[in-house]
Parts: C-alpha cells; sequence; structure tokens
C-alpha cells in the first residue's frame, strides 16, 4: 500500500505540473464561455441550447491537453524502467497513472464544467447533474486516453497521433452524457444515458490498464 | 580520504544468490549484437562488463532486468523464479535515471525508496552515505552530473536488493567519489550482494570481467 500511496501522490504533483490544477481548467473554461458568444452570437436563447453541450464537448477536449506526456516522460527519463522493476504489476502501476492524472486534471475540470454552463446560460437546476456526468466523463477520458498515451510511446509527434487514437474512443461518453443531458432538460427519462455513461467509465477502468501495460511493455522492449 | 559512512546492513529475505546466463544473444533493429555469452556470477562477486559502444552491454544489462527479450539463451537468478527477482531482488542504474528535473531531489530520492520498497530510515542513511543530505531541498535540474549520479546510487542504498546492475556507474563521478563509491560496492558485496556493472574504466574493487566483441 505504501507504494501505491506514494505512486499516487507522484503521479498527482507530476500531473498538476504538466498542465492540470483548477488554474488551467478553470482557464480553458473561461476561454470556451469567452468566445463561444463572440463565435456565434450573443442571442441568449441560441447560447442555452447549446450551453451543455459545449461545455460538454470542451471538458472532452481539455481532457486531450495534458494526456500526451502521461507516459512519455516517464519513457524518455528512464523511471517507466524503474517503475517496472518492482513487485507492483504494470497494471495496478497504470491504473494509478491514471488516477493520478484524473485527480490533477479531471477533477478540476468537472468543477469547472456546470460554472461554465450555467455562465453560457444553461439552467442552474442542471448543474448537479453537469458535474455528476463530467466526473464520470473525466473518469473515462483518463483512463481512455491514458490507452492512446501509452500507444502513441516513442512516436514522433505523439500528441497527434495520442489525439488521433483517442477522440474516436471519447464518442461515446460523450453521446450518453450529452444525451442525459438533453433529456433531462427536456423532462424525459435521463438515467439511461447516465448508466451507460457509468459503464463506460468502469469499463474503461477495468480494461485500460490492461491495453496501456501491453503497449508500455512493447515500447520498452 | 573520508570513506562514506552509515552504509547499508546487509541484505535480507529474497536473496539472489547467483546471476547465470547461458549463451546469451540479443538482437535490436535487426543487427545481432552478440552470442553466446555466459557467464555465471556467485553472491559477494562482481562482474565488469567491459566491450566497445555500441556492443550490447546496456542491452544485456536492460535484458537482466528483463526489459529487452533475448533473442537465445537465458537468464537464471538461483533459485528464484525471474519475475521474482525482477520485481524486488535487482536495482538498475542506467544513463536515463528517471529522475524528474522538476522535482528536489528529497522527493524523488523518497518516492523511489518507497517504491523500492524501503524504510524511511534507510532513505536518511542513503542520503548521508552519498553525502546528499544538503542538496535535498535542491531541485534535481540544479544538480551538477556527479551530484545526480549520486542521488541515482543513492535509491539503491534506500532500499536494499541483492542484484545492483550499473550502467557506466562512474563516469560522472570524481576521483573522490569513485573512490567511495568503490567502498559501497565492496560493502555491497560483502553483505552477498551481486554486481554486474558495465564499464569503460576498471572497477575500483577486485571483480571479474566479461567482454563483449563487436
Amino acid at each position: 500500500m505504501s507504494r501505491l500511496s506514494a505512486l499516487i501522490a507522484r503521479e498527482t504533483t507530476l500531473a498538476w505540473g504538466r498542465g492540470g490544477g483548477p488554474l488551467v481548467a478553470l482557464g480553458f473554461y473561461a476561454g470556451v464561455a469567452t468566445f463561444l458568444p463572440l463565435a456565434i452570437g450573443p442571442q441568449h436563447d441560441r447560447l442555452a441550447a447549446i450551453a451543455t453541450g459545449a461545455a460538454w464537448v470542451a471538458l472532452a477536449l481539455a481532457s486531450l491537453l495534458s494526456l500526451e506526456r502521461m507516459f512519455e516522460r516517464d519513457y524518455e527519463d528512464g523511471a517507466l524502467d524503474l517503475l517496472l522493476l518492482s513487485p507492483v504489476p504494470l497494471e495496478l502501476t497504470c491504473l494509478v497513472k491514471c488516477a493520478g492524472q484524473w485527480l490533477a486534471t479531471g477533477a478540476p475540470l468537472a468543477l469547472g464544467a456546470p460554472v461554465a454552463a450555467i455562465a453560457l446560460g444553461a439552467s442552474p437546476t442542471l448543474a448537479p447533474l453537469i458535474f455528476a456526468c463530467a466526473l464520470l466523463g473525466g473518469i473515462a477520458f483518463s483512463f481512455i486516453g491514458g490507452i492512446g498515451a501509452a500507444l502513441s510511446l516513442g512516436a514522433r509527434r505523439g500528441g497527434l497521433l495520442t489525439a488521433v487514437i483517442v477522440l474516436p474512443l471519447f464518442v461515446p461518453p460523450v453521446i450518453f452524457g450529452g444525451g442525459a443531458l438533453a433529456n433531462f432538460e427536456s423532462g424525459l427519462p435521463w438515467t439511461g444515458g447516465f448508466a451507460f455513461l457509468g459503464a463506460y467509465a468502469a469499463a474503461a477502468v477495468a480494461f485500460g490498464p490492461l491495453a496501456m501495460a501491453a503497449a508500455c511493455r512493447n515500447a520498452l522492449s | 580520504m573520508r570513506g562514506p559512512k552509515n552504509l547499508p546492513k546487509s541484505l535480507d529475505h529474497r536473496l539472489i544468490t547467483q546471476l547465470l546466463l547461458r549463451d546469451a544473444a540479443i538482437r535490436r533493429g535487426g543487427r545481432l549484437l552478440f552470442e553466446g555469452v555466459s557467464l555465471d556470477l556467485a553472491a559477494g562477486e562482481a562482474c565488469a562488463l567491459t566491450g566497445p559502444n555500441g556492443s550490447g552491454k546496456t542491452s544485456l544489462l536492460r535484458a537482466v532486468a528483463g526489459l529487452v527479450r533475448l533473442e537465445a539463451g537465458e537468464i537464471g537468478f538461483g533459485r528464484l523464479d525471474p519475475a521474482e527477482a525482477r520485481g524486488g531482488g535487482l536495482h538498475l542504474v542506467g544513463h536515463a535515471d528517471g529522475l524528474k528535473a522538476a522535482r528536489t531531489a528529497r522527493e524523488e530520492l523518497t518516492f523511489w525508496s518507497r517504491w523500492g520498497g524501503g524504510a524511511h530510515a534507510a532513505m536518511l542513511e542513503a542520503a548521508e552515505a552519498l553525502e546528499l543530505v544538503p542538496l535535498l531541498d535542491l531541485e534535481v535540474r540544479r544538480l551538477s552530473a556527479g551530484q545526480r549520479r549520486r542521488l541515482a546510487l543513492a535509491r539503491m542504498l534506500a532500499a536494499p536488493r541483492p542484484l545492483w546492475l550499473l550502467d557506466e556507474p562512474l563516469s560522472p563521478l570524481d576521483a573522490r567519489w569513485r573512490e567511495g563509491f568503490g567502498a559501497l560496492m565492496q560493502r555491497h558485496l560483502d553483505g552477498g550482494g551481486l554486481i554486474l556493472a558495465a564499464v569503460h574504466d576498471p572497477l575500483p574493487i577486485p571483480s571479474r570481467s566479461l567482454e563483449l566483441i563487436a
């Protein structure tokens, strides 16, 4: 346990330094909330209609920003070798790395999501569901993103490759979460979409680390 | 010359009592680096791995650590299962030292000692033995190459493991520390440890040698 608690502390601080933390998250949402009215026009009902969707898409894109360096730095400086020389299975190490990534970037982004949506004109009653969707979605984005980051290890334009690998896999949570939010807004049953989002996040946590560990081993050997 | 103080205690359980290479061959990028390399290293012995640049010294060390696959031959760790030996029985110190430039020496040493399963007291002793105590609050980027190497070496003392795999451990060290690290290596051997070190200059301790021919 001491090993894992040490690792999660390290990963969280490293992810924080790579572009996580509340300031970056809020800055990103502030950008979205400022640019959208400028690009689309200031009509309130038009903005309100897309507010939740915009915040949701912004979350998915913001999650991409810090993914690239998740494994790359440890791979380049040799830390990944040393992480491997441990009784802790590499799968568990990858899981903890993603959890640290989520704590440092996903959780602050989830806090910012309802603020951005409301600033764009979404109804404040939506805020708890936006927050819950963003929390779950963030978990899915971190663990799916980790697969992309591990697969692109050693590639010359790793960040671009990560985005290309990961974006199609971001589609289901975006659809499920967006559907739940749209249904809630129009008074339709929303729990189905939300449950699918949760299931997708759970599957990402369960299977993502297996894929990441295999990709890391392959990159090292 | 003042010798390093507070040397690590002898090693406990999970003893690797032997490192055995039998007819090892490694191929990297389609090129056969070497073949037919054999070695039988017992507890308390050190082996200097020599050979010209590109002869595969680093690859051989990484193969022992399980990071590179052998093309042919096998690697054994005495009675110990290879997965167990690699999980908790060996240290690898290479050119890429895994230290993060933006973190302090203390943060890095603490993390790696906990990751290696070492106790806090052992971590402090290691910092003292390598005279790192005054440097602990500096960011790793502020350390000189030699200080940084000492920090990487301190990780091995902070979490004692029997087999040390060293890739040119002496190159950035000054004369005093070459001798000082020699004393630490000797102490490790006296405690029943094993050392396989890729070097260009001779090791400062009695050792066997294995030459790779390009």
